[in-house]
């Protein structure tokens, strides 16, 4: 036999919006001033969240944080593409992507500050809490495309992870499984650049972390993740094909502007030059220069914006604080059973009763 | 020679020494590199072992597999996992393949690594950074399972667990890190695993605490009416049975402590074993004070969870009184 190409693959990469805010017109997607708006006030949103929520925990209000500052457009405009019957399935970075699905800013703030309450969901949010062993959540977004595929749904489901999560046994084990059941999923990798302080080309080899997807035998993309034009386009293309039942992977190539979580000291790892150079990518402020140009913005709407903004946050500050005010320690007992076992209601009557340990 | 250490610094100071002293061990990790780990334990390592200490990719099943392959070339990897609740990711090659290379190959080969892990609640940490499951781990045969309670038996339980033939998940309790500062000799000191300490000699009731319910169950004793005798198994696997059943023998009475849900907790298998060891001394009911048999809750609901001073004062109470 003769040493033959048996296959052969490519990558392809997309971008519409370059970092001045000009754009490819031939690529420019069709949306309505209103999606474009709702868009980029989401992604406002997801800033301005962040910076309050680094303030608060610094106060000592809130426990570790992961802020998403740098990948709003990742995440807000792949979750803008999704229709409001599929699922999303997010890391523990993906405040925006929730904001964008209608979450909360109360419940993101009541669950950064150790209260379950904030991740209290169910089927009818189409999206599962935060999950913060990485990679792990994938699988999870497989098996709920796989139900969607056997009951012949004409939905599908977005899993989040990272570029750290792609080392990870569970996402190999993900693309594979999507693909072998034929799963309505996207895999939306945002490779921002470092996971913790380990930077992408340490974590592996590979040219792109789009390239995964060829050893599992599905269509994998890549994007600049700080487009929101490029990335809307692309998920919505991955979720035309994964409602087919071909699962698609998309690496968003972003940047995540800050620290890993407020535990974590950047200058330790990264040069602030780096940063700089990345802050000039910036999405809001590419996706800002695009509207305005189409006189989608002006100063006044954007001071309008602002206003709602802190109204909002101020708001879900004021409610997550009841909810920890009021927060029943006794809860810890009620939501591990359907029915609570004999032996741990007598350890939650022992607790109530101040007397300890069920005797 | 001594120096005022906390724990945290006492075991980088042991990565530090191991490594100079056996050139076969070898440290990797997430983030243990150029970070110098999430805790800082393994800070400035790498520049002093330039080609002996690696970031990882993210991966604690390949951290873990990938040290049975180093132990068999005949490396001692010294892996960091950066909470213990990602373990459970390298669960299988843990339980499969590390654990029983040795029985496996009749002694041909066998699997001297070192597995440091933080665990433990008390740190405020997101979800999944707090939990203890010491009892899971001592629960595979073939591995060691070992928690410092203090600086220096960190530094001394290190050193022994490297050196060690086996290998061993050593679990560090991250709320003692930087809480407790001690003198901790500067030379070479190990602490031999499978030695329990007794912290504070007393006649009226034995209590077994370990890790961070260590310091609590000491400060808890002033609060109690009677002479308590507090032992630091050190070693969870293997026991030192033989400490905690001369000490139950003397006071006749038991209070195991841990962090870990009661339900087949380790307290559990040590009140076993006292009813075995120690039966016809016991002059009342051994008592268990532990987490409660549900998920850590978050961390505004930890402290509940947690056993604090007031719950073992109590448990204490309850064993003296009976
Ligand atoms: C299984 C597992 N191992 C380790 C950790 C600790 N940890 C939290 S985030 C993180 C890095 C994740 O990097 P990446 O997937 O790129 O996502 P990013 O943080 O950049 O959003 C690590 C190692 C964890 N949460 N889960």
């Amino acid at each position: 036999m003769p040493r033959t190409t048996v296959a052969e693959f490519s990558v392809e990469s997309l971008e519409i919006l370059a970092p001045d805010g000009s754009v490819d017109e031939e690529l420019e997607p069709s949306l309505s001033e209103e999606t474009l708006f709702d868009i980029y006030r989401t992604m406002r949103r997801a800033r301005r969240l962040d910076e309050r929520a680094v303030a608060l925990q610094r106060r000592g209000e809130l426990g570790t944080y992961a802020p998403g500052t740098g990948q709003e457009a990742a995440q807000v405009a792949s979750a803008a593409a999704l229709a409001e019957d599929d699922w999303v399935v997010p890391a523990f970075r993906e405040q925006a992507a929730l904001l964008t699905r209608g979450a909360s800013m109360e419940n993101i703030l009541a669950y950064a500050m150790g209260l379950e309450e904030g991740a209290e969901s169910s089927a009818e949010d189409r999206a599962l809490p935060p999950a913060i062993p990485v990679g792990s959540q994938a699988l999870h977004a497989v098996g709920i495309g796989w139900a969607q595929a056997i009951r012949g749904d004409d939905t599908a489901a977005i899993a989040y992870f990272g570029d750290g999560a792609t080392s990870t046994g569970d996402v190999y084990e993900a693309l594979n499984s999507a693909g072998a059941y034929g799963a309505h999923t996207v895999f939306l990798c945002q490779n921002n650049q470092y996971a913790i302080s380990t930077p992408r080309e340490n974590q592996t080899r590979a040219e792109t972390l789009a390239q995964k997807a060829v050893a599992a035998g599905i269509d994998g993309i890549q994007v600049d993740g700080n487009d929101a034009l490029a990335v809307y386009e692309a998920t919505r293309l991955a979720l035309e094909r994964a409602r087919e039942g071909d699962p698609v992977l998309v690496e968003a190539l972003t940047y995540r502007r800050s620290m890993h979580t407020t535990s974590d000291d950047p200058r330790k790892y990264r040069e602030e030059e780096e940063e700089v150079d990345w802050d000039r990518k910036d999405p809001i402020a590419r996706f800002e220069a695009y509207l305005r140009g189409r006189g989608i913005l002006t100063d006044e709407r954007v001071e309008e914006l602002a206003a709602e903004i802190e109204a909002e946050l101020e708001d879900a500050v004021a409610g997550a604080r009841e909810t920890a005010a009021e927060a029943d320690p006794a809860d810890m007992f009620e939501h591990a059973y359907a029915e609570t076992p004999p032996w741990l209601e007598r350890q939650a009557a022992a607790f109530e009763g101040g007397d300890a340990d069920g005797e | 020679m001594a120096s005022d250490l906390r724990l945290v610094e006492a075991v980088k100071a042991t990565l530090g020494e191991e490594m100079a002293r056996d050139e076969s061990v070898v440290l990797y990790g997430e983030d243990v590199g150029v970070a110098g780990g999430v805790f800082r334990a393994t800070d400035g390592l790498l520049d002093e072992f330039p080609n002996r200490v690696y970031d990882s990719p993210l991966g604690e099943s390949g951290i873990v597999g990938t040290g049975v392959g180093l132990a068999a070339a005949g490396m001692r990897p010294v892996a960091e996992i950066q909470f213990q609740s990602f373990l459970y990711q390298g669960f299988a090659q843990l339980q499969q393949h590390a654990s029983r290379l040795r029985s496996r190959s009749r002694g041909g080969f066998s699997c001297p690594m070192t597995i440091r892990t933080p665990y433990g609640g008390g740190i405020h940490a997101l979800e999944h950074h707090s939990e203890s499951f010491e009892a899971g781990f001592a629960h595979v045969p073939g591995l060691k399972v070992v928690i410092p309670s203090s600086p220096a038996d960190g530094k001394g339980l290190l050193a022994a667990s490297i050196r060690d033939p086996d290998p061993v998940v050593f679990m560090e309790p991250t709320r003692l890190y930087r809480s407790l500062r001690e003198s901790v000799p500067d030379d070479d000191h190990v602490v031999p695993l499978g030695e329990a300490a007794v912290a504070e000699e007393g006649a009226d009731v034995t209590v077994v605490a370990w890790g961070s319910m260590l310091q609590r169950t000491l400060s808890a004793v002033d609060d109690v009416d009677a002479d308590v005798e507090v032992v630091d198994p050190r070693t969870v696997y293997p026991l030192d049975t033989d400490t905690i059943t001369e000490s139950v023998k003397k006071t006749g009475r038991c209070v195991v402590v841990h962090e870990a849900p009661g339900t087949a907790g380790f307290g559990a298998e040590i009140v076993s074993r006292l009813t075995e060891t120690a039966f016809y001394h016991l002059e009342a009911p051994p008592e268990r004070v532990t987490g409660y048999d549900v998920p850590v809750p978050m961390f505004a609901r930890e402290d509940a969870y947690l056993p604090d001073e007031e719950r073992i004062a109590a448990g204490i109470r309850r064993a003296v009184e009976a």
